[in-house]
């Protein structure tokens, strides 16, 4: 049977469909079902069309939690490319200890997300924030600044956090890339009288960019589905202010169990991300092909 | 690996089968009645241990069945309920908070007739405990504990700005509080998206403003005067006597600012003042006192239309799904006993306070006067969604923290009328929903 390349490809396949189906493609149409019905804990539910979609889209909380989701994605995105692409640069040259720096940069995103949370949790503390006593002992501050208890000092926070966890992801990614990059092409971009900053924007960014957009590509859909650090930061206060998709339909689906709202709430990030995938895998392949 | 001969196999079975006999009970992996009871980790651990130790070792004695004990964080309770309802495999009995059965009354056993014989053989059900766990058809859940929530607050600071007593009005608190956060003593107070210390004060705060979300016949009347009053109130109340890091606060952070002596008072369980008792070395006044023997309780104060409480409340519901439907009831009934529930109920030393009013008489009460005021608890508790019916929409605006919320937006700056017009519009849609 093996001889045959049909039935070879099957078996070998046969895995990775199963396992899709059952944990991807399953859940994925069972919310989608779940999105149209009226469904609550215990209570299969009636078809009830949109009337879930549009209960939320009247939901002043809901659009709260869908601006504060793309603010949230936007700002860290930009930030954690940024950071990250200046750290996997520096980490690009030779220097003493560099397999063991490489390592611990890796730390923030090999804890545990929730463990580290909490550290921060810790750091933030309306009363005992370490940073408050910092600024305050160098003299930088004389009131207490209220990480978590102000609004946009919340949101700020939570960004912060996520840019700590993520860079290191870019940096090490984007290293990756940079390694494949054969050093002949800087030396002759050199000998040519390119200075540094030419050499990085003519050769070095060219040829990062299909790894950039597939990294770009992972964190946006990982940050926009984020639920952990608000879940754990704030539960989405104050009065709403961070609330994201996943954290707001968790609290709607699993809190007051309307699993059919909490559904739709989860399902409207579905086009948005839809769409950023699509524009990405149609940029990648534009850039592979020229 | 360890070689097992066929006479070694022969000697080990012959001396169980013996034991088996002689016991006259099948080993707890063969009997048929097994209970999974899973609750929250309890703020007293002491009490899990006697339920370990004690408690259920003599309930399985004598109910001939395996009971297991599954604790979790409380936050968790409620994942796993909706995984076990919707999986329709889990525990036997579940522990839930507040108003929750109202959500899953649909995947209950009426478990009325347990409910009923506790409550008519021990003074009656409090108000409140009725309303969580009764949709008017059947008790949904047993009720098991009330988690009194009174104000902790420092004696001897109160005294020196010259309250020998408590306030006894919210007028009256705000002045206290703000001669108090002149002198770097704030009132601590949480108004974040935290399950219990933020509504169990916003609810009752509000209620004492004559302010409600529905009336009696379900109809929204939260946009009234009565609560655009007391956000009016709280705006100057927050400002000028709270400690502002508030709207941050979580449950636990009011416990670390009043042990530390960041703060003069805070709305809380007992679980404060049970932790100095525990660690007097630890937590001690400025003046090197033990802390515990300047702390005392009071009940929230009154407003224009009178003092109100709500308090954490716990019950314990046997899903529908179980296999074991009798050994679950059986065992509620078990340990509702008052002299199996006695020792559990003191080695909360009045953390929790019991759901029918014979306990009240209890002479664990008279043993220390700072716990006193937790004794009538239940008297002044009532539920969210007063003055209309404990429901499904109720715990939607409940776990929306939409009460909540509006208070917070206010002290944020919102217009007072602006606060109370949101929270109205959310509230009208959560009761406008089928």
């Amino acid at each position: 049977m093996l001889e045959r390349e049909g039935a070879l490809a099957f078996w070998l396949l046969a895995p990775t469909l199963a396992l899709l189906t059952l944990f991807i493609a399953y859940p994925f149409v069972r919310g989608v079902w779940l999105s149209v019905t009226n469904s609550v804990v215990g209570v299969p539910g009636d078809f009830v069309g949109m009337k879930n979609f549009t209960k939320i889209f009247d939901d002043s909380i809901f659009r709260t939690a869908a601006l504060n989701t793309f603010i949230y994605t936007a700002v860290t995105t930009v930030f954690k490319l940024a950071l990250g692409l200046w750290l996997a640069l520096l980490l690009n040259r030779s220097f003493r200890g560099k397999s063991w720096v490489r390592a611990f940069i890796l730390l923030p995103f090999i804890i545990p997300t929730v463990l580290s949370t909490l550290a921060w949790k810790w750091m933030f503390d309306p009363t005992f924030s370490v940073f408050n006593w910092l600024f305050w002992k160098l003299s930088i501050i004389n009131s207490r600044i209220n990480w978590l208890g102000d609004p946009e000092l919340a949101m700020s926070s939570v960004m912060i956090v996520n840019v700590w966890r993520g860079v290191p992801f870019y940096a090490i990614s984007l290293l990756a890339g940079l390694q494949t990059i054969n050093p002949d092409l800087h030396e002759a971009a050199a000998i040519d009288g390119a200075n540094r900053f030419q050499r990085f924007w003519h050769v070095t960014w060219p040829l990062l960019l299909p790894v950039t957009m597939v990294v770009v590509l992972f964190s946006i859909i990982q940050t926009f589905a984020d639920f952990q650090l608000v879940y754990v930061l704030t539960g989405g206060g104050p009065a709403n202010a961070t609330h994201l998709f996943a954290t707001y339909a968790y609290q709607i689906g699993i809190g007051t169990g309307l699993l059919s709202e909490g559904a739709a709430i989860s399902l409207a990030m579905f086009p948005a991300l839809l769409l950023v995938v699509v524009f990405q895998l149609w940029y990648i392949r534009r850039v592979e092909n020229r | 690996m360890a070689i097992f001969t066929r006479r070694k196999f022969l000697q080990a079975s012959g001396a169980g089968l013996a034991g088996i006999l002689a016991s006259h009970q099948a080993p707890v992996f063969a009997q048929q009645s097994t209970v999974h009871w899973i609750k929250w980790n309890d703020f007293v651990p002491a009490s899990d241990e006697l339920l370990r130790k004690t408690i259920l070792p003599e309930a399985m004695k004598q109910l001939g069945m395996k009971i297991n004990l599954e604790t979790v964080n409380g936050n968790d309770l409620q994942p796993r309920v909706t995984s076990a309802i919707q999986s329709g495999s889990g525990p036997d009995v579940f522990m839930l908070f507040n108003n929750h059965p109202h959500l899953y009354a649909a995947s209950a056993v009426d478990i009325s007739d347990v409910a009923e014989a506790i409550g008519s053989a021990q003074g009656g059900y409090y108000k409140l405990c009725r309303s969580n766990t009764n949709d008017g058809k059947k008790f949904m859940s047993v009720p098991w504990a009330i988690i009194g929530g009174m104000i902790a607050y420092r004696k001897s600071w109160f005294e020196e700005v010259g309250y020998s007593k408590f306030p006894a009005t919210w007028q009256e608190y705000h002045e206290a509080g703000k001669k108090l956060k002149a002198k770097g003593r704030p009132i601590g107070q949480t108004l974040g998206h935290t399950f219990g210390d933020a509504p169990t004060f916003s609810y009752p705060y509000l209620w004492s403003w004559g302010g409600k979300e529905v009336d009696e016949k379900g109809r929204v009347v939260l946009d009234s005067k009565a609560t655009v009053e007391s956000v009016k109130f709280m705006q100057a109340f927050w400002k000028d006597a709270h400690d502002e890091g508030g709207l941050a606060w979580d449950d636990t952070n009011n416990n670390r600012a009043f042990l530390s002596g960041t703060i003069c008072a805070t709305l809380n369980g007992a679980s404060i003042y049970i932790e100095s008792l525990r660690k007097p070395d630890q937590y001690k006044t400025e003046k090197g006192a033990p802390l515990k023997s300047d702390i005392l309780h009071s009940p929230l104060p009154k407003g224009p239309a009178g003092q109100f409480g709500m308090h954490t409340f716990q019950s314990h519901m046997v899903p529908s799904y179980s296999k074991n439907q009798k050994g679950a009831k059986e065992f509620l009934k078990w340990i509702h006993d008052p002299k199996n529930f006695d020792a559990w109920f003191l080695s909360q030393k009045g953390f929790a306070t019991p759901t029918t009013q014979v306990w009240e008489k209890h002479k664990m009460w008279d043993e220390d006067p700072v716990m006193a005021p937790f004794k009538v608890a239940g008297r002044l508790g009532l539920t969210p969604g007063y003055a209309g019916p404990a429901n499904r929409k109720a715990a939607e605006v409940l776990t929306k923290y939409i009460i909540t919320d509006m208070y917070a937006k206010a002290v944020q700056g919102m217009a007072p009328e602006a606060a109370v017009k949101w929270a109205a519009e959310e509230v009208n849609k959560v009761y406008a929903g089928t």
